[in-house]
C-alpha cells in the first residue's frame, strides 16, 4: 500500500489545501525574496537600461532521470535561453501544473532541485503559480518558467554576423540529455545509461562578453540537437559548416546508447551546452577560459564555417564526407 | 536491416536473461540463443537479444591483418597479393 | 577492448581506400565496371553515414539491395495494422515502422486519430504491455529478416510460458536468400557480387550464400557494419573479381559461423514455416517469408481476428520497386527530393532511415547536389 501523500484536485482549488500546499512546499523554498508575503506579482528593482526576457515550458518523461529532474531543467532551460541572448539571468517565474494523484515526495524532490539550481545560478524565483488538473489530464507535472535578465554590455550578437572562417565552439559532450532521458524510460531495459548534462551556461557567457563583436552568435542545442542548430544557421545562406567526426565530443555512455538505438548523437538534445560562433582569432582564448570553468572543462572547437552554401558537412572517420541532416520527427529507437 | 552492437556480459540471471555493458551503459538482454554464456564474453545484441557471441580471437586475427596492411604501407612496399581471409 | 572503434581506425581506412583504388584501376584497365549489391539496409546506412560511396573508384558501384524490412513491407500490411487498431487493439511496433505509408495512412496518423500505437525497442515489451492491459488485445507488428525474426517470435514462446493469451503477431517476416536468388534470376538486373549482410548471416550462416557462388558464379563476401568491415569487404570482392574467382568469403568471422546460430534456427523452425511473401515493389516471391505454424493460430493476428492482409495500393509514380531491385538509383526517380522527401515520404525507400532513398537524401553530397542520373 502506498502511504505517500498525494496531490488532490482540491490542492488547486484555492481553498485551505491550496494554502497548505503553498505554505508547505513553496514558501519554505522560495519565500525569502520578492515572493515573501505572496503578493499577486513581484515588484523588482529597475536595473540597467536593457532587459532580456524569455519563457519556456517543460514536459519530460520520465520526470526524474540520471543527472537531474524536471526541476533542474525548468531552471537551466530558461537561464540558458537568457544567457545565449547575452543576458545575465536575474529573476524567474515558476508555474506548476500538477496532475491529481502526484506524490508529494516527488514534488518535494523536484522543488528542491528548482531551489538548488536557482541558487547555483544566482537567480531568484520571484513569482509563481500552482494548478492541479484531474488525473489523466497531465503527465505528472508540467512546469513553466519565464526569466528576466540584464543585457550584458559588449555583445553584438546575430546569426547574420557569422562568416567564413569562424569557429564553432561547444562547452562539452553532445546529446547527453536526450540519450539519458530516452534510456531512462521504463521499457528500455537499461540498468545504467548516459547522464543528462542539464546545467547552466551563464558563467561561460559571462566569461566571454569582453570579446565583444568577435563573438558572433550563441545558441543552446536543445531539441533537435547540434544538427538542428547548425542547419538552421546556414539555411539559405552563402555559408556552410564543416565538422570532423573524430573531433566530436561524445560521452562514452551516450555514444554507446546512440549506437545501440541507431540514433545520431548530433540529433539528441543537450540541456547544459552552448554553441558559440566566434572569429578564428579569439577561439583559442575562449576555449582556454571556458576550460577553466565549471561546465566548460570539455570545451572544444566543433567545426569551422565554410563557403559550402547552406550545407552542414561532416568529414567522417574513414575520410569520406556526408551531409549532416536535420532530425525528422521524434527520435525513436530503431532496429534497422 | 539489423542494427546490433557488441556488448560484454557482466551479469547472468537464472531466468535466461543477463546484463550486458557497452562503454558504461548497461542493458538487460536475453541470452537464450547463446551456446556459450559466460561472464566477460562479448555478444552481439539486437533488439534486446544476444544473437551470437563475438569470437575475440577471430576479431584479433582481422585486426592484425589490418595492422599488417598499415605497416606494409608505411614501409612503402608495393602491394602485390590481394588480401586473403 | 572496444570492438567498435577498432573497426573505425582512419589509418586503416586510408590504406583500404588506396588498395580499392588500385584494384579498381586494374579492373578498369580490363574495361570492367563492377556492380556490387549491398544487400542489407544497415550496410546502406553505414555506407552513407561514413561517406564510403565517394571514396570508391568510378568503375566500382555500390547498389543498394532489398534488405530493409521496412522498405519491402507492402502497404496492405500497414492497412491491416491500422484496421486492427481501429478495432481497439494496442499496436506494439519497432520505431522504424511508424511512418511507413499504407494505402491511405500510416501509423503516425493512426495514433493522431486515436489509435493506440506504442514504440518498443525490444519485442519482450509486448509481453509486459499484454500483462498490464489484460483486458486489451496487443498486436506486435512482426516484421524483419532472420535477425529480427528470432527475437520477435520469442514473443510467442514467452507468451505460452507465461500463459499470456492477449498478444498476437501480425507477421510479415522475410528471408534474405530467396530474394537474392530472385534478383540473380532476373536478367534485367546487373549484379556482379553480393556484399552479404552481417547479422542475418550470424543467424543463417555463411553457407547460405554457397548456392549463389556455384549457380551464378557471383562472389559473396560477408562483411560487418563498421566502416573498415565494409571497405575490407569491397576490397575482398574486387580481389576475387580480378582473379575471376567466385567464393563465399566470411570476413565477419568474429561473429558469423559457417552454419549460423543453431539455437536461433531451432526457435524459428519450432514456431514458423515458409510462406510466399509480398515484397513491396518486387511482388510475390515464393517461400520467401515465414508465417506462424497452424498450431499457433491463436497468436497469429490474421487468423485470430479473421483479418487477412491484402496487397495494398502504392503511389502511382513510385519506383521504389526498381530502386529496391537495384535497377534505378534514387536520384533517377522522378519523385526523388521533389515530391518524395523524408518529411513527406511517398515510397518506403524514403521512409526508413536505412531506406536507400532516405540514405541518399540524408547523407549523399554528390548525387543530391547534381540531380539527375549519375
Amino acid at each position: 500500500m502506498n502511504t505517500d501523500r498525494l496531490v488532490q484536485l482540491a490542492h488547486g482549488g484555492g481553498g485551505r489545501l491550496t494554502r497548505e500546499l503553498i505554505e508547505r512546499e513553496i514558501v519554505p523554498r522560495f519565500g525569502n525574496g520578492p515572493l515573501s508575503g505572496l503578493p499577486d506579482g513581484a515588484t523588482l528593482p529597475s536595473p540597467g537600461d536593457r532587459l532580456v526576457f524569455t519563457t519556456d515550458s517543460f514536459v519530460v518523461h520520465p520526470l526524474e532521470f540520471p543527472g537531474g529532474n524536471i526541476g533542474h531543467l525548468a531552471v537551466h532551460g530558461t537561464v540558458n535561453d537568457l544567457s545565449v541572448c547575452g543576458g545575465e539571468p536575474k529573476w524567474l517565474s515558476l508555474a506548476l501544473i500538477i496532475e491529481e494523484g502526484f506524490a508529494f515526495s516527488v514534488l518535494a524532490r523536484i522543488l528542491d532541485s528548482v531551489r538548488e539550481a536557482a541558487d547555483a545560478c544566482g537567480v531568484t524565483v520571484a513569482t509563481g503559480d500552482t494548478k492541479v488538473v484531474a488525473r489523466g489530464q497531465g503527465d505528472g507535472i508540467y512546469i513553466n518558467t519565464a526569466g528576466i535578465g540584464l543585457a550584458l554590455t559588449g555583445f553584438v550578437l546575430g546569426q547574420e554576423r557569422i562568416c567564413e572562417g569562424d569557429c564553432v565552439l561547444i562547452n562539452g559532450t553532445l546529446g547527453d540529455h536526450g540519450m539519458a532521458v530516452m534510456s531512462a524510460r521504463q521499457n528500455m531495459d537499461f540498468v545504467k545509461g548516459p547522464v543528462s548534462d542539464t546545467g547552466s551556461v551563464q558563467r561561460l557567457v559571462a566569461a566571454v562578453h569582453e570579446f565583444g563583436a568577435e563573438v558572433r552568435f550563441m545558441r543552446d542545442p536543445t531539441r533537435g540537437g547540434v544538427a538542428a542548430v547548425l542547419n538552421e544557421i546556414v539555411e539559405g545562406r552563402e555559408i556552410g559548416i564543416l565538422l570532423k567526426e573524430r573531433d566530436l565530443p561524445l560521452a562514452p555512455a551516450t555514444r554507446a546508447v546512440a549506437e545501440m538505438l541507431g540514433i545520431d548523437p548530433l540529433h539528441a538534445a543537450s540541456e547544459g551546452r552552448l554553441i558559440l560562433f566566434c572569429s578564428r582569432e579569439v577561439a583559442p582564448a575562449i576555449l582556454k577560459r571556458w576550460q577553466a570553468l565549471p561546465n566548460g572543462e570539455g570545451a572544444v572547437c566543433l567545426g569551422t564555417v565554410t563557403r559550402d552554401k547552406g550545407r552542414v558537412v561532416m568529414e567522417t572517420v574513414t575520410g569520406g564526407r556526408r551531409l549532416v541532416d536535420v532530425p525528422r520527427g521524434e527520435l525513436l529507437p530503431r532496429i534497422c | 536491416m539489423c542494427l546490433a552492437v557488441p556488448m560484454q556480459i557482466v551479469e547472468i540471471r537464472p531466468d535466461g536473461k543477463g546484463v550486458a555493458e557497452l562503454e558504461g551503459s548497461r542493458h538487460v538482454i536475453d541470452l537464450s540463443f547463446l551456446t556459450d554464456v559466460r561472464l566477460g564474453v562479448y555478444v552481439i545484441v539486437h533488439a534486446g537479444y544476444a544473437i551470437e557471441t563475438l569470437d575475440q580471437e577471430e576479431a584479433q586475427t582481422t585486426l592484425s591483418l589490418f595492422a599488417e596492411i598499415v605497416r606494409e604501407a608505411q614501409a612503402d612496399r608495393p602491394y602485390t597479393e590481394p588480401l586473403r581471409t | 577492448m572496444n570492438y567498435i572503434d577498432a573497426f573505425r581506425d582512419p589509418a586503416v581506412a586510408k590504406q583500404f581506400v588506396r588498395l580499392i583504388a588500385e584494384q579498381g584501376r586494374a579492373l578498369a584497365d580490363q574495361g570492367r565496371r563492377v556492380h556490387i549489391m549491398e544487400v542489407c539496409g544497415s550496410h546502406t546506412m553505414a555506407i552513407g553515414r561514413y561517406g564510403i560511396r565517394e571514396l570508391l573508384p568510378e568503375n566500382v558501384e555500390l547498389i543498394s539491395g532489398p534488405g530493409c524490412p521496412v522498405c519491402v513491407t507492402d502497404p496492405g500490411y500497414i492497412d491491416a495494422a491500422i484496421a486492427l487498431a481501429g478495432k481497439g487493439a494496442i499496436l506494439a511496433t519497432f520505431g522504424d515502422m511508424i511512418r511507413v505509408p499504407g494505402s491511405t495512412s500510416n501509423l503516425t496518423q493512426c495514433r493522431v486519430s486515436g489509435g493506440d500505437v506504442r514504440v518498443c525497442y525490444s519485442p519482450s515489451a509486448a509481453i509486459e504491455i499484454a500483462q498490464s492491459h489484460s483486458d486489451r488485445e496487443i498486436v506486435f507488428l512482426a516484421i524483419g529478416f532472420e535477425t529480427t525474426i528470432v527475437p520477435v517470435v520469442s514473443i510467442v514462446d514467452e507468451a505460452i510460458r507465461a500463459g499470456v493469451r492477449n498478444v498476437s503477431l501480425l507477421t510479415a517476416f522475410k528471408l534474405v536468400p530467396p530474394a537474392l536468388h530472385a534478383l540473380l534470376a532476373d536478367t534485367e538486373i546487373k549484379i556482379d557480387a553480393y556484399l552479404c549482410p552481417a547479422h542475418v548471416s550470424a543467424i543463417i550462416g555463411s553457407q547460405a550464400y554457397e548456392p549463389f557462388v556455384t549457380d551464378y558464379h557471383v562472389p559473396c563476401v560477408v562483411a560487418g557494419f563498421e566502416p573498415l568491415d565494409i571497405l575490407y569487404g569491397v576490397n575482398g570482392i574486387l580481389a576475387q573479381m580480378l582473379k575471376n574467382e567466385a567464393r563465399v568469403e566470411n570476413q565477419y568471422a568474429r561473429v558469423v559461423r559457417r552454419a549460423g546460430n543453431p539455437k536461433a534456427q531451432a526457435r524459428m523452425a519450432q514456431y514458423l514455416e515458409p510462406v510466399d511473401a509480398v515484397w513491396r515493389g518486387i511482388g510475390v516471391i515464393p517461400s520467401s517469408g515465414l508465417g506462424l505454424r497452424p498450431e499457433f493460430a491463436g497468436y497469429d493476428a490474421e487468423k485470430k481476428f479473421g483479418m487477412p492482409v491484402h496487397i495494398g495500393q502504392q503511389h502511382a509514380g513510385c519506383r521504389c520497386g526498381d530502386v529496391i531491385k537495384g535497377k534505378l538509383r534514387p536520384i533517377a526517380c522522378p519523385l526523388f527530393s521533389s515530391v518524395c522527401t523524408p518529411d513527406n515520404p511517398i515510397g518506403p525507400c524514403m521512409v526508413s532511415a536505412e531506406g536507400t532513398c532516405a540514405a541518399y537524401f540524408k547523407y549523399a553530397l554528390r548525387d543530391v547536389q547534381q540531380g539527375g542520373e549519375t
